[in-house]
């Protein structure tokens, strides 16, 4: 865009220019540190790190996606996100939220690519169809794949917002007709943050990237490659109707008493045990509500596969290729049923076919005894 | 002496934790229904299920290890060779007992060789079969628990999850091998009692005494 041509502003000048107080220049680096779990004194570097680096330009992909990461990023608490981050400044290439379309858009963004190689940073938002040599999804004359892998090679960083693009989502659920894949999969050589959920926490993402920005490299990652500060702990370990989960109160469904008490949701099919996330420290739109607060259980969005990982309504995972709806404890059952007859049936048959050595020994065993007597 | 005091000790605490670590199992997957107006203040009911849960399955580790230790400091019956699956003599045994024991043909001429004085090689087999799947059990049920432990032992199964695509898969696991565990306690105990009752060397009995009959002159060949 037009400010590629200017000498880069370092974003302390850019949120001064764009009518920010230094006050709130503070609050925001403060906030940021303590979404990252920093130290207080970390505040200090963190700002500092925002006054003397010059931004770092950012392509932010649209492939296979509802676009909802990007809704979930411009919600995000602070308004410097979206004011310095997302909108004004450093966003060189989005499809959804810039000006320009068409020509213009592809220009800005090859002019970007090629000005600052090695230094932007990619973000990627939904997955990558491979199927039908990818044509499910293009983008001004390239497939997705080919759009990720130009956009990648030159990248600083990649992040890829949202389960679509770290695990495919809802288009990759079975059968997965435009064969849709999580960008990991399709490159392999680079470091890609993935920052799960449907869509990831506003605050995570902001969080993510100011993580880059300030301290020049990638946050600390799991071994799913997800930034520790976020994807440490589950739902359920920070959810404020533990309580209830450790009490043994649950709700059974949505509408009786217990559900109107406020009890644990476990019973109702919440994964809020099995999903790693913040949603229960961070919560969502400012902080408002997130769903097991709002009477729904958790359904474990950030988790990969989460759409055929059963049914989000019930506790125990459901069986393919058995009836209908078996679930594990009923095929549990009827194997134990069946194998008790099994067991039924070779105890008959044992009768039978060795009666001859039972009787032989039984004599043997009465003779014996006699003679214990006599 | 056919199984020493170890090996029983291991047999029965095995037995106890895994009866705990089902019953909690199903109690944690399923939880029962109560309506009630409680208020969790002073309760911790599923606490400590889960608690006694946890406790029983650190029983299982400990027991499972003190068996490995025994495999290789106990009497023949009880050592790793026993258990080797690798040799002629386990499958021609193999066959016999299956013949014999499971399809239930009567034999010609009966050959005191082919009755095993400790395991059959069929049970073997199955032991082995168990023991993988305890691994199993143990590495995913230490998966869960690492993230909710300061201690290091289950933190070394923190890959676990991971390796296999998160938590609900690693659940899903967990429950399916418990179902495994019911089945194979179902027909152990079944065929425990059959051998009792055809054989009548004692077998029931001797997982509490530690002694079988035997003939005389094999005790000699096996001393």
């Amino acid at each position: 865009m037009s400010e590629s041509n200017e000498k880069r502003k370092t974003y302390y000048e850019s949120i001064i220019k764009q009518g920010y107080s230094r006050r709130d220049f503070m609050k925001f680096t403060t906030y940021m540190a303590a979404f990252m779990g920093l130290k207080s004194t970390m505040v200090g570097q963190i700002a500092k790190s925002l006054e003397t680096t010059p931004r770092l330009p950012v392509i932010w992909e649209h492939y296979q996606e509802c676009t909802c990461c990007s809704e979930s990023f411009i919600r995000s608490d602070h308004p410097i996100v979206a004011d310095i981050i997302l909108d004004k400044i450093s966003l060189d290439y989005t499809l959804t939220l810039m000006a320009a379309s068409g020509h213009q858009a592809e220009a800005a963004k090859n002019e970007t690519m090629r000005k600052y190689k090695g230094e932007y940073i990619l973000c990627v938002e939904g997955s990558i169809p491979l199927g039908d040599d990818g044509n499910y999804c293009c983008i001004a004359g390239k497939t997705a794949k080919q759009a990720f892998l130009e956009a990648a090679a030159g990248a600083k960083a990649i992040i890829a917002w949202g389960s679509c693009a770290s695990s495919g989502c809802v288009q990759s659920a079975k059968p997965n007709p435009t064969e849709a894949t999580p960008i990991h999969k399709i490159l392999k050589n680079k470091p890609i943050i993935r920052v799960p959920g449907c869509p990831p926490i506003g605050e995570v993402m902001a969080g993510v990237i100011v993580h880059v920005v300030a301290f020049g490299r990638l946050p600390e990652l799991d071994r799913q490659g997800r930034p520790k500060a976020f994807y440490s702990k589950r739902v359920h370990d920070s959810c404020y109707r533990r309580p209830y989960f450790d009490a043994g109160l649950f709700a059974e469904t949505f509408d009786d008493k217990n559900s109107k008490e406020g009890y644990c949701l476990y019973n109702l099919g919440c994964k809020g045990p099995s999903t790693y996330n913040s949603c229960g420290t961070l919560k969502w739109n400012n902080g408002v509500s997130y769903p097991i607060q709002s009477g729904h259980g958790c359904i474990g969005c950030s988790e990969d596969k989460f759409w055929d990982n059963g049914p989000f309504y019930e506790r125990i995972p459901k069986v393919p290729g058995f009836s209908i709806e078996a679930s594990a404890d009923d095929v549990g059952k009827v194997a134990a049923g069946v194998l008790a007859g099994g067991i039924a049936v070779h105890a008959v048959a044992a009768n039978i076919s060795k009666r001859k050595e039972l009787a032989g020994r039984i004599k043997r065993g009465k003779s014996n005894e006699q003679n214990i007597d006599s | 002496m056919v199984w020493e005091l170890p090996v029983r000790i291991f047999h029965w605490a095995n037995v106890l934790s895994l009866l705990v670590l089902v019953l909690t199992g199903f109690i944690i997957a399923d939880p029962p229904a109560l309506l009630s107006n409680a208020e969790p203040y002073n309760l911790h009911t599923f606490g400590i299920v889960r608690f006694i849960h946890f406790t029983a399955a650190y029983v299982f580790f400990f027991v499972m290890i003190l068996r490995l230790y025994w495999a290789f400091v106990g009497n023949q019956f009880s050592s790793w060779r026993a258990f080797w699956p690798f040799s002629k003599k386990m499958w021609t045994n193999f066959r016999h007992v299956v013949k014999v024991d499971v399809l239930l043909q009567n034999e010609e001429k009966r050959n005191l060789k082919n009755l095993s004085i400790g395991h059959n090689s069929v049970a073997t087999l199955s032991y082995i079969a168990m023991f993988l799947l305890a691994l199993l059990q143990i590495a995913t049920g230490f998966g869960l628990y690492a993230d909710m432990s300061g201690w290091w032992l289950p933190k070394l199964f923190s890959w676990v999850p991971a390796f296999f695509g998160g938590d609900f898969m690693v659940r899903s696991i967990h429950h399916f091998s418990m179902w495994a565990f019911i089945l194979f306690a179902l027909v152990h105990v079944y065929l425990v009692f059959y051998h009792d009752w055809l054989e009548g060397r004692g077998e029931v009995s001797s997982m509490f005494g530690g002694f079988k009959f035997v003939r005389n002159e094999r005790i000699k060949k096996s001393e």
